[in-house]
């Protein structure tokens, strides 16, 4: 029998793959991915791609049972143990939700090919590489902590039975220096982390749950998309309202505090971070900042301007601010920003109105290929 | 059996032996069966036959790949596997799972022969035939041929004109599968009207005289042929007329077949909708007895199984699996379940001769639970059951108050307050007519092709006859959508929306929405 379901099935899938296409946006705005990510596949579920028909709503229509209940009682959910039986079930009314898998590089180039980004340019810098030593053969020379034993045993054995100095009896087995095997190691290179991202966010009294949200849910598409150009990927988070300090990926979504808001005192801290851990020459920086743009002061503002001028710009590969409208904040950081950098093309500023925004904010931060 | 058959069969030997055994037994009983290949399949390509519904050789389309990766998933995860598999073919063609314990085969086989007695006997499955082998007189089935052919047909096409072409055709045509009519196999031939006159003598339209009785007497004429008369006569020849000025004269129930004979379509559409058509026929058959066949299988599995085939050693297992069978879910009814014991019913009546005149006069309990005649007729009624009736008529003449109480049959529906499915009532009357609801046309809304000349504007008009239920209507706009693609004009739908007469109309741009 000639298998040809592999056509079909690939058929599906791709078609799956186009389901989840025209759906992305509606999984981006509704955050549904995230939560459900397992080690590196996300499972989307997607509804069963039904045939449409002329045919009753579901709902409407109710049936015939067989066993326990009172007149008024509801029907369990649960399915009756055994359902195993021969031939198929009845395929009557019900929601079928099948859950497809897609690893997160898949949903990357999704993403990818949905909003039209470019491919990142490197900064051109030289990757780091480290060096890194695996056991993959056998040599006959080599220190005795390397050495293979099976191996040295069977080449022994081997000897003797050749030379008929094997006895069953009394199998003993003696090496002599030629039976001696060695584990040996070829050294590899290997590319390691060359990007980082520098999530900075306000979560001073104005940011609300909502807004956090959209921060989330945004980060994570940056992320998929970071992650899928560059091989290693580093993440740093920090939080600010009038103080700023690094936390852990947790904490960065998770935290409310109610202080004001300087933001100079992020930005101090994530070029403190690039001075100590990532060399400028050998990372692609990226410095991710979301607020809803409600600065303490103007003298604040000055500063940042002047930090970002002086010191987080020069190194970074885009700096990237992301305004989050809120019901409280007044949103005069963006203006500013625009204001003071509008010529500079490592900023690129986008607000976020909604959710069904975040789309169109991704699209901006990343859609120059930097 | 007929030796005209090479029964070449991948079946080990310990399963051949079987195998004859039980075909023997089968036919002691009485059962009366095509020729049965049986294969053994590994899970997989069990799998992959089960997504072609059992015709590994059928065209290729997606959903098939759909069904194959749920088949799969809910094998991994264990949810459930396909024991068996069988094909209404000549010789019938059935599948056994590889692997499966030596119990498990003989229920199968077993149950695969009661399958296939049924396939043989029951007169919706006459509609199948394709012939008389002319040596065995045996009707012919050759639907693995047909689909295997069917198959090539697509392909080729598909290597022509793209995947994505055919594809999206046949998406189009899977949404009008359901829209055939299961009673035209039944319905006599009509010869095709022949308008020659009007040809001849176009001015016999207008001459028409209206026809009068005859008068001798002239002072009678005024009350032999009243004018009331005169113009009822006229009326009679006007409406005949207005018929056969309709296209269709009669409303069509077999909207694919009407679209197949009157749309605009190339070729190769022609060609794949004729093949959707002829396979929603070739299935309706099993649609139409899903309760009836899966009892009568299941019926003859436990018998033979039980006074034959097993030994005492595999008694329990034989029960574990059959219990497995029979289990019922809340919310829908098991046909299997409801099947064999409605049979076993049958033959317990007809055995006490519980039936006729006298039977249906005597009301009292007593009476009824002590009658018995000692009539023996039970075995011979199932028999003539399995041939003569489909589930609706199954379910309308044998469904008793005695059974609906002793299966706890109830009547389910939705409360829309509660927001979720409730038992609605145990009482007889309303459980048999719910099912016999569900069952009627398979659950699913009577569509007619009632105009194809709409508004005189060749404008396609399909007319629902609802009956309680309105049509799901997001789907309805998507196969409004579906014929205007194979119309390639506009489409209109009349129903009944919450209530009122209502239009469904979608003219290849935009849907309308309206009452009427």
């Amino acid at each position: 029998m000639s298998l040809k379901i592999d056509q079909d099935h690939g058929r599906f899938r791709a078609i799956v793959r186009g389901r989840i296409r025209q759906n992305l946006k509606k999984y981006i705005s509704q955050g549904e991915l995230i939560g459900k990510q397992g080690k590196e596949r996300v499972s989307i579920p997607i509804p069963q791609i039904d045939i449409p028909r002329f045919r009753y709503g579901d709902k409407d229509q109710g049936g015939v049972g067989q066993g326990e209940g009172n007149e008024g009682d509801p029907l369990s959910g649960e399915e009756a143990e055994g359902e195993s039986g021969a031939g198929k079930a009845g395929k009557d009314a019900g929601e079928h939700a099948l859950e497809v898998e897609v690893t997160l590089e898949e949903l990357a180039q999704i993403l990818g090919e949905e909003l039209a980004l470019p491919n990142i340019e490197d900064k051109g810098k030289s990757k780091i590489i480290n060096q890194k030593d695996r056991y993959v053969g056998i040599r006959r020379v080599g220190p005795n902590s390397l050495r293979h034993f099976k191996r040295t045993f069977r080449q022994a054995l081997r000897r003797q039975v050749s030379t008929g100095t094997y006895d069953a009896k009394r199998p003993v087995i003696i090496p002599v220096r030629d039976d001696m095997r060695f584990r040996s190691w070829k050294t590899e290179t290997e590319p390691v982390a060359n990007a980082v991202i520098i999530y900075m966010m306000d979560v001073s009294g104005s940011m609300g749950d909502e807004q956090k949200e959209i921060v989330r849910i945004e980060s994570f598409w940056l992320d998929a998309w970071l992650k899928h150009q560059y091989k290693g990927l580093e993440t740093r988070f920090i939080i600010h309202d009038a103080v700023a300090r690094e936390v852990d990926r947790d904490t960065f979504f998770r935290t409310r505090e109610s202080g004001g808001t300087m933001i100079s005192s992020a930005y101090k801290l994530a070029s403190e971070i690039i001075e100590k851990d990532y060399p400028a020459s050998e990372w692609n920086i990226y410095p991710f900042h979301f607020s809803d743009g409600d600065n303490w002061s103007v003298d604040d503002t000055m500063l940042c301007i002047d930090i970002l001028k002086q010191k987080l710009l020069p190194v970074s590969n885009v700096f990237c601010y992301g305004q989050v409208e809120s019901p409280y904040g007044s949103g005069q950081f963006v203006k500013d920003l625009r204001e003071h950098l509008r010529t500079d093309e490592r900023v690129i500023t986008s607000e976020i109105r909604d959710r069904d925004a975040i789309m169109g904010s991704i699209r901006e931060f990343l859609g120059k290929g930097k | 059996m007929s030796a005209k058959f090479a029964l070449k069969t991948a079946l080990p030997t310990y399963l051949y032996d079987e195998k004859v055994k039980i075909e023997k037994y089968a036919r002691d009983f009485g059962l009366d069966f095509f020729p049965t290949l049986f294969e053994v399949l590994s899970y997989d390509q069990m799998n992959e036959v089960a997504s072609y519904g059992g015709f590994p050789n059928r065209y290729p389309h997606w959903r098939f790949g759909m069904e194959f990766e749920q088949l799969s998933k809910s094998h991994e995860y264990g949810l459930s596997k396909i024991y068996e598999m069988v094909i209404n073919n000549t010789p019938s063609v059935a599948y056994l799972l590889e692997g499966n314990s030596i119990v498990e085969q003989k229920l199968v086989m077993s149950h695969v022969l009661g399958h296939v007695d049924f396939f043989k006997n029951n007169f919706t499955f006459k509609t199948t035939n394709q012939g008389v082998d002319a040596e065995t007189g045996q009707p012919l089935r050759k639907w693995i041929d047909t689909m295997a052919n069917d198959g090539s047909l697509v392909r080729r096409w598909i290597k022509r004109i793209g995947i994505e072409k055919v594809e999206e055709f046949i998406d189009n045509c899977l949404s009008l599968e359901n829209l055939i009519d299961p009673q035209k196999p039944y319905a006599p031939i009509v010869a095709k009207k022949v308008h020659e006159d009007e040809y001849e003598n176009p001015s016999t339209e207008h001459a028409a005289e209206i026809p009068r009785l005859r008068v001798d007497r002239d002072y009678m004429r005024e009350y032999i042929n009243p004018e009331s008369f005169l113009q009822s006569q006229q009326k009679k020849i006007d409406d005949e007329k207005e018929r056969e000025r309709k296209f269709p004269e009669k409303r069509d129930r077999d909207v694919l077949g009407f679209l197949i004979d009157h749309a605009p379509l190339d070729r190769w559409e022609h060609e794949i909708l004729g093949i959707i058509r002829r396979e929603a026929y070739y299935f309706a058959p099993q649609m139409q007895t899903k309760i009836m066949n899966e009892g009568w299988a299941t019926y003859w599995h436990s018998k033979i199984m039980t006074e034959k085939a097993c030994d005492s050693s595999e008694i329990i297992d034989y029960a574990d699996r059959t219990a497995g069978v029979l289990a019922t879910a809340p919310g829908q009814f098991n046909p299997y379940k409801l099947g064999v014991e409605l049979f076993r019913h049958i033959e317990e009546r007809w055995n006490r001769g519980q039936f006729g005149k006298e039977w249906e006069d005597c009301d009292t309990l007593e009476g009824r639970r002590n009658w018995d005649r000692r009539m023996g007729a039970g075995r011979e009624k199932v028999f003539e059951v399995r041939a003569h009736y489909n589930d609706i008529t199954f379910i309308d003449e044998f469904l008793t108050p005695e059974f609906v109480i002793e299966q706890k049959m109830y009547a389910f529906g939705y409360n829309q307050r509660n927001e979720r499915y409730e038992i609605e009532t145990r009482k007889y009357k309303d459980v048999k007519e719910k099912l016999l609801f569900r069952l009627t046309n398979g659950g699913q809304p009577f569509i007619y092709v009632e105009d194809a000349n709409h508004a005189n504007r060749g404008e396609l008009l399909l007319q629902h006859d609802h009956q309680g239920l309105d049509l799901k209507l997001d789907y309805a706009r998507e196969v409004l959508k579906s014929l205007v693609r194979i119309w390639k004009r506009p489409v209109e739908i009349h129903t009944i929306i919450e209530e009122k007469p209502a239009l469904l109309r979608f003219d290849g741009t935009e849907h309308v929405q309206r009452s009427r």
